[in-house]
């Protein structure tokens, strides 16, 4: 599992092993295989993409292409243990209602983001005057997939407004975890586990 | 199992049945007609099922007694294919109903010592899988590695994993739907109309006279239509002319020949398809396919159709299909995620519509390929 992408690892390692789970936007299934190989995870992916689908499916996973904006709301109650939505949260149209049909189809959801208030992006805003283009966030205002750009603290307001629990949070720079304190200035991706309340 | 008659091309077995049909009554015995390609392996654990469409046959990877064309689905059955004789052992039945060997309105009842005609049991596609199941057993196959089809054998693929939960283990649905539309009666209903118009038809007691061509060459017509898209046909033919027979390139008649080449091909496809075909067979299966619902036994409730399945399932739509459009495929991949069935479901781009999955498409081969080695796996 070493080389999943650095959120997708601490996802991984936070998963029970043998549980069921359902990954949102899970791509051609990294992730997904990683926790079939690893952990005996009964897992179910969602994706957008049909050459992700495809790949994925290939690799003897199974994917349902389809948009979590719409297509959430499709799957029951409670069915899977942890719903999964890795680097996606921005880019959907209305992230609260896919939120909460996370919290509903699944009894943990995990969510990692990248912070849209590490330092570097403050600056490249406050100094250049521009909307900021970085490693993690690399493409321009007009072709961006990130339409919903939101920080760590956007994001924890967001969860106390509805009545949403945090059970457990992790930050990074680069690769690398760092402490809860000061996280939003200085984090560049946020992990959360979440429950409803 | 070298030697063993059971297995191998061009096979005919009449079994005593009885097939339990739908409507109640009782068939027997029963004809089937069918192909094998491979080894079934010591344990049985690589039987592959294909299921045909409305007017394919047991034909899949073999040339055609008739057409002398090579088999409908070279391109996904075959060495080197997703389904391969040397891993599997693939079984290919003519379906009930049918008219290229197995029991249909053209074979003779024995009771009477003539054709069956209108006295063929009216069927549905839960009683072609029902009788496969027989023939099955007959194979001494039990468990199914998986079942396949297109079209109306995704019909049947998926009433082999509501009927036969413990019997199939991984289940492979593309270009198909779980149950008829309006439009989609409504068109086979012009196909019906047109054979039933042909005075030659008469009653469907046409066996050892002229057969009703006419009408079914204009079924055959209208279906192929909706088998293409608007954009492959325009691509095909748009609106360009046919040379005719005295030497005129491309020009009007200012009469009802064949102007338009779309005209031509269709008149072909009629004409062609006669020579090979049973126009009461074309009945029987079109109506088979239009009593189908799958979730009508249990409320209209799709989902309950699956809740004893542990089957893997891997369904394919393409975006040109406006037949069984992919808002069907995703019905019942619906159904599948609330009764917790592992489903896989991708749609495919192609522009030659419900066709799709007969012709030439690598990332199908590519799923198909995936999701069978997978299970394979397990």
């Amino acid at each position: 599992m070493t080389t999943l992408r650095s959120d997708l690892a601490i996802i991984a390692r936070n998963v029970r092993a043998g549980s069921r789970i359902l990954d949102v936007g899970c791509g051609d299934g990294q992730l997904m295989a990683a926790l079939r190989d690893h952990k005996q995870v009964d897992a179910r992916g969602l994706e957008i993409d049909p050459v992700n689908v495809a790949t994925a499916v290939s690799r003897g996973l199974s994917v349902v292409q389809g948009d979590a904006d719409s297509d959430l709301v499709d799957y029951p109650d409670g069915c899977f243990d942890y719903v999964i939505l890795s680097q996606t949260l921005q880019t959907t149209r209305r992230p609260d209602f896919v939120l909460d049909h996370m919290l509903r189809i699944g009894k943990q959801a995990f969510v990692s983001f990248p912070n849209f208030a590490q330092w570097r992006i403050r600056m490249a805003h406050m100094f250049g005057g521009q909307m900021p283009v970085t490693e993690q966030l690399p493409h321009r205002w007009y072709d961006t997939p990130n339409i919903h750009h939101v920080t760590i603290d956007d994001f924890r307001s967001f969860l106390k407004d509805h009545g949403v629990e945090i059970e457990g949070q992790w930050f990074l720079s680069g690769n690398k975890p760092r402490k809860q304190a000061l996280a939003n200035l200085m984090a560049e991706h946020a992990v959360f586990l979440l429950r409803r309340g | 199992m070298h030697g063993d008659e059971r297995f191998g091309l061009d096979r005919k077995i009449r079994l005593l049945g009885p097939v339990k049909l739908d409507s109640g009554a009782e068939f027997a015995p029963v004809d089937f007609a069918y192909e094998t390609y491979g080894t079934l392996n010591a344990d049985k654990s690589n039987a592959v099922l294909i299921c045909h469409a409305l007017t394919g046959d047991q034909y899949v990877a073999s040339k055609h007694p008739i057409t002398g064309k090579d088999g409908w689905w070279t391109r996904m059955v075959g060495p080197g294919k997703p389904i391969d004789p040397a891993r599997h052992c693939i079984i290919s039945i003519n379906v009930m109903g049918s008219c290229m060997g197995s029991s249909g309105p053209a074979s003779i009842d024995p009771s009477t010592g003539s054709p069956y005609g209108m006295a063929f049991p009216v069927i549905t596609i839960g009683d072609m899988v029902r009788a496969q199941a027989i023939l099955l057993d007959h194979l001494g196959i039990g468990t199914l590695s998986a079942v396949v089809g297109g079209s109306m054998g995704g019909m049947q693929a998926l009433s082999w994993a509501a009927l036969y939960p413990e019997r199939v283990r991984s289940a492979v649905i593309i270009a198909s739907t779980a149950r008829h539309s309006a439009q989609n009666i409504a068109f086979h209903e012009v196909g019906r109309q047109a054979i039933m118009a042909d005075p030659r038809w008469n009653n469907g007691a046409y066996y050892g006279r002229e057969a009703p061509a006419s009408g079914l060459a204009v079924a055959r017509m209208a279906a192929h239509i909706t088998y293409l898209s608007e954009a492959g046909l325009t691509e095909k033919f748009g609106r360009r002319l046919q040379n005719r027979p005295d030497g005129t390139m491309g020009s009007k008649s200012f009469g009802f020949d064949a102007d338009f080449q779309v005209e031509s091909y269709l008149r072909y496809q009629g004409l062609s398809f006669v020579d090979r075909f049973d126009a009461n067979s074309y009945l029987y299966i079109t109506r088979a396919m239009d009593y189908f619902d799958l979730a009508e036994p249990y409320d209209g409730v799709l989902a309950k159709a699956f809740v004893a399945t542990n089957s893997r399932f891997c369904l394919i739509s393409f975006d040109s299909d406006w037949l069984y459009p992919t808002s069907e495929s995703r019905r019942i991949v619906h159904a599948l995620n609330a009764a917790g069935a592992a489903a896989s479901f991708v749609e495919l781009s192609s522009p030659f519509g419900h066709d799709s999955f007969l012709l030439d498409a690598p990332e199908m081969n590519r799923i198909v390929d995936g999701f069978l080695r997978a299970g394979e796996n397990l």
